[in-house]
């Protein structure tokens, strides 16, 4: 059927990020821009999947990242650097936040969910901002990067690289699959019609729920990945603002599958690197496109070869 | 802590309470009649107080400055009505969020570029420099006294408008059920429009009065414009009512929760921490009220939509 | 099967349901009459825990329901099709059955297998299809449906639950004549199979199809009999049919 043309853009994505540096992308300062980008796409494609996948659009999830920040900075501070520990620490205290936040939040829905979200985001951002043993407003410096059974994986550019390239086709295919199994179908079900779920049987309660969770530790593993690419941490990188641009992402790729948030992900964090080197004042360049992009482009980046074959086939 | 000091952080809480009102009020109508959200509407506080500060330089007078910058703020806000929102009333509310947030992005760097990044300093009316004393030879500035009287002023009018008068019936039948008001033949893209430009000189009036005791600059709207999201929605989408009593209680916990919190906490814990995860615990009420508004009455304090 | 016990609700001061006492038996197909506005529509949302009651009992295999919420109750075997078209416009036809299937089929906290490549849920989606006469259609995108197939495709979606009670809200609600004659078929084709609740406008349709009626009037149940009983009732006639109401006489099949 036409369902594997759907994943050609994101293969051809994933490759194209698997060859660059042996294509002249190998400089010290691309890596680092792609990391990050590559990061946030692992984000993008986990608020993706309860954005697109169940209906949950969430203004916090910049919080979860933090938490997986945060969950390294307090462990760099005991001196505790090994990835084995780290990571599965990062992952558990994104999720315990958003099981107890989703909890309540998912009673919600619509622009409340939005708002309950940002309520929860902004008290996990205070929450930082309150830490003075680790910075407070200012942030936090890591003594080094996390190490993998003691070898320095993560120092090593080209092995940083390939980690976060690793680290977000995983989470591509791991969404991919919970959306196409009976989960994940439910989740879809509920997202497309509450009342009919429902009436099938189906509590959307806690689907919803299981899915936010899962969202929550995916993005305290990025909030890992974050933290060892800048090997800093500050209240700042959870701010609202942060969780609205991942949101952004996630919405100008086109939420009508995972591929998108790669899409806008990358998209965005490219455009507004290369756009602020042409013009100082390149948000006003960068707000025109958005807008642009939202009037012309109804179902976002991932949406333009439909839209280009309709038109060619309409003359 | 004093009583005066509770008394001037009271007073300090209702101006912005005020505040936060004049920007709540047209963000709340716009979203509950139109269900439309505008996150630019922030950026509208920002260009009067922008305004306000080249027209003062230009004419040497607040108050010119006041006249000239209410209708320069209506004009923007039907100008982006026409250019961009009048666009997006029948798309999802992600496509307005994304939309309006490039609307914020295009004015924070269009005023950078026009006046650029250094703030901008707003003189005080003559007239109001002075102060009133409250106890012990205390004074609490004229101008801040001024801005409560004009915000209750202003709140007194829109109740007037949106309770006594046609098209605030209008409004208040199109918050709570849009389609019906369009069935029975109003012109509902004309009543978009005026409540749109309506709103937008509000935000406009606040940025106004706030620029004297602020400093103005780029971006001051973005962090308002999430408090005033969060007044919206304690006070129930589409309500003005709701809006007002919410915008003074998220004025109040702010102010005094940030001048009490850490007195409180150091209850609990030494003088330097105490400060710290006062403060913090302080810009948190009031997002821990809205959660907790929002759980136990999802549909705000003054709910407006029927079904 | 179904025992309605006293049931009442109010719709501000407005009587919608008002003292109904119902019971509908095993294998019969009992539809509800009455005119536009009479309250049942409410009445079939009180049975399937969309709405709560004011007062009064509903037993469903002479258990206690009423205070089930309405997936309790779905799961208990009692599925429901909606006046207003109900479906998942993304799902195909064949989708939006088997998430039927899947209901009645264990957990649905499975994570792993891509669940559109499972046979045992798509065969019995197909099954239902096919009972409804859509199986050609089992790949169409149901938001892409015409009127009459969505109709179609929410009697699969009940049936694919394997129901021990149906409720139909008006089947045939909005359907041309080519298309209900299509659906009274396949409504014939559930007697003695299934047991129905059946809310219906279409008179020729109800005294075709019903084993027993019951008429609802402002929310109170004026008359509950065989088709021949109802017909020929005054009082049913008086306050629901009219003088000489032409669907009364002219039932035909
Ligand atoms: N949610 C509601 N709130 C208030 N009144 C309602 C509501 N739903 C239905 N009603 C009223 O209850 C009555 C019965 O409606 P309904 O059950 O839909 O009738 P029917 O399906 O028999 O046409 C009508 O008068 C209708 O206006
Ligand atoms: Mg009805």
């Amino acid at each position: 059927m036409q369902r594997w043309k759907q994943e050609v853009p994101a293969v051809l994505l994933l490759a194209g990020l698997g060859l660059a540096p042996f294509i002249g992308f190998g400089e010290g300062y691309v890596l680092t821009l792609l990391a990050r980008a590559m990061i946030l796409a692992m984000a993008a494609v986990s608020l993706s999947f309860i954005v697109g996948g169940a209906g949950l659009v969430s203004l916090g999830h910049a919080a979860m990242l933090g938490f997986g920040a945060y969950a390294v900075v307090i462990l760099d501070d005991l001196q505790i650097v090994e990835a084995m520990v780290v990571l599965p620490v990062a992952m558990l205290a994104a999720a315990g936040f958003a099981l107890v936040t989703g909890a309540i939040a998912i009673r919600t829905s619509g622009v409340h969910f939005i708002m309950i979200t940002l309520a929860f985001g902004q008290m996990a951002y205070f929450t930082a901002t309150s830490l003075s043993g680790y910075g407070g407003d200012d942030g936090y410096t890591l003594y080094a990067r996390s190490e993998v059974n003691g070898a320095r994986i993560l120092s090593d550019r080209l092995g940083f690289h390939f980690i976060c390239l690793g680290a977000l086709t995983l989470t591509w295919l791991f969404c991919r699959m919970l959306l196409a199994s009976r989960f994940g179908r439910v989740l879809r079900a509920v997202r497309g019609n509450p009342m009919r779920a429902r009436a099938l049987g189906f509590s959307p309660y806690p689907y919803r729920l299981v899915a936010y969770v899962i969202a929550g530790a995916i993005g305290g593993a990025a909030g890992f990945l974050f933290a060892n690419a800048t090997e800093f941490v500050a209240p700042a990188y959870i701010s609202w603002q942060r969780s609205g641009e991942l949101l952004f992402m996630v919405i100008l790729g086109g939420i009508s599958g995972l591929h998108g948030a790669l899409l806008g992900a990358l998209g965005f964090v490219l455009l507004e690197e290369w756009l602020s080197h042409q013009w100082e004042h390149w948000r006003i360049a960068f707000g025109v496109l958005l807008i642009l992009a939202v009037l012309f482009l109804p179902n976002g980046l991932a949406g333009i070869p439909n839209q280009v074959a309709r038109m060619f086939r309409r003359g | 802590m004093s009583l005066t000091l509770l008394l001037v952080q009271g007073l300090n809480g209702l101006q912005l309470g005020i505040l936060l009102f004049l920007i709540a009020a047209g963000l709340t109508l716009v979203f509950g009649v139109m269900d439309f959200i505008n996150l630019a509407h922030g950026v509208q506080y920002m260009l009067g107080a922008y305004f306000a500060a080249h027209f003062a330089a230009a004419t040497d007078s607040f108050w010119l400055a006041l006249l000239l910058a209410l209708p320069a703020t209506l004009l923007v806000g039907l100008v982006l009505e026409f250019l961009v929102f009048r666009h997006l009333y029948d798309r999802d509310h992600m496509a307005q969020v994304l939309a309006t947030f490039g609307v914020i992005l295009i004015l924070n760097d269009g005023v950078r570029w026009v006046f650029g990044s250094a703030p901008l300093q707003v003189p005080m009316p003559e007239a109001l420099t002075g102060g009133f004393p409250i106890m012990d030879g205390l004074l609490y500035p004229h101008y801040r006294l001024a801005i409560i009287a004009g915000g209750l002023a202003t709140a007194g009018l829109l109740w007037w408008l949106v309770e006594r008068t046609k098209v605030g019936m209008l409004i208040r039948a199109g918050a709570t059920n849009a389609p019906m008001v369009a069935a029975l033949g109003v012109d509902i893209r004309r009543l978009f429009m005026v409540v749109f430009g309506f709103g937008a000189m509000l935000a406009g009036f606040a940025g106004v009065m706030a620029a004297p005791i602020l400093s103005v600059e780029p971006g001051m709207g973005d962090n308002l414009l999430i408090l005033a999201f969060v007044v919206i929605v304690i006070g129930g989408i589409g309500s003005v009512r709701g809006a007002f009593l919410a915008a003074l209680l998220v004025g109040l916990v702010e102010t005094l929760g940030r001048s009490l919190m850490p007195d409180v906490m150091r209850l609990f814990l030494d003088p330097s921490s105490a400060r710290q995860v006062g403060a913090a615990l302080a810009s948190m009420l009031v997002y821990i009220a809205m959660a907790a508004i929002l759980a136990l009455r999802p549909a705000g304090l003054f709910p407006v939509r029927t079904a | 099967m179904l025992s309605l016990r006293g049931l009442r609700k109010n719709f501000g001061g407005l009587a919608v349901t008002d003292d109904v006492t119902l019971d509908v038996s095993p294998g019969e197909i009992h539809a509800i009459i009455g005119p536009n506005g009479a309250g049942k529509t409410t009445l079939i949302n009180e049975i399937s825990g969309v709405l709560p009651l004011d007062a009064g009992q509903i037993l469903f295999d002479g258990r206690d329901v009423t205070r089930l919420p309405l997936h309790r109750r779905a799961r208990l075997g009692l599925a429901r099709s909606f006046q207003i078209t109900s479906i998942i416009p993304d799902f195909s036809a064949l989708e939006n059955t088997a998430l039927a299937v899947q209901a009645g089929d264990g957990s649905s906290f499975r994570f792993f297998r891509p669940t559109a490549s499972e046979a045992r849920l798509n065969t019995a989606a197909m099954a239902a299809l096919d009972s409804v006469g859509l199986a050609h259609r089992a790949a169409t995108p149901a938001g892409a449906m015409s009127h009459g197939e969505k109709r179609q495709l929410e009697l699969a979606i009940a049936l694919a639950t394997q129901p021990r009670l149906l409720l139909l809200d008006e089947p045939l609600a909005g359907a041309g004549p080519e298309e209900t004659e299509r659906l009274i078929g396949i409504l014939r084709s559930f007697r003695g199979r299934y047991t129905i609740m059946l809310v219906e406008h279409d008179m020729q349709a109800v005294f075709a199809l019903a084993d027993r009626i019951s008429v609802l009037v402002y929310g109170r149940l004026i008359a509950t009999g065989g088709p021949e009983l109802i017909r020929q009732n005054p009082e049913v006639r008086a306050a629901y049919l009219g003088e000489d109401d032409i669907p009364l006489s002219g039932a035909p099949c």
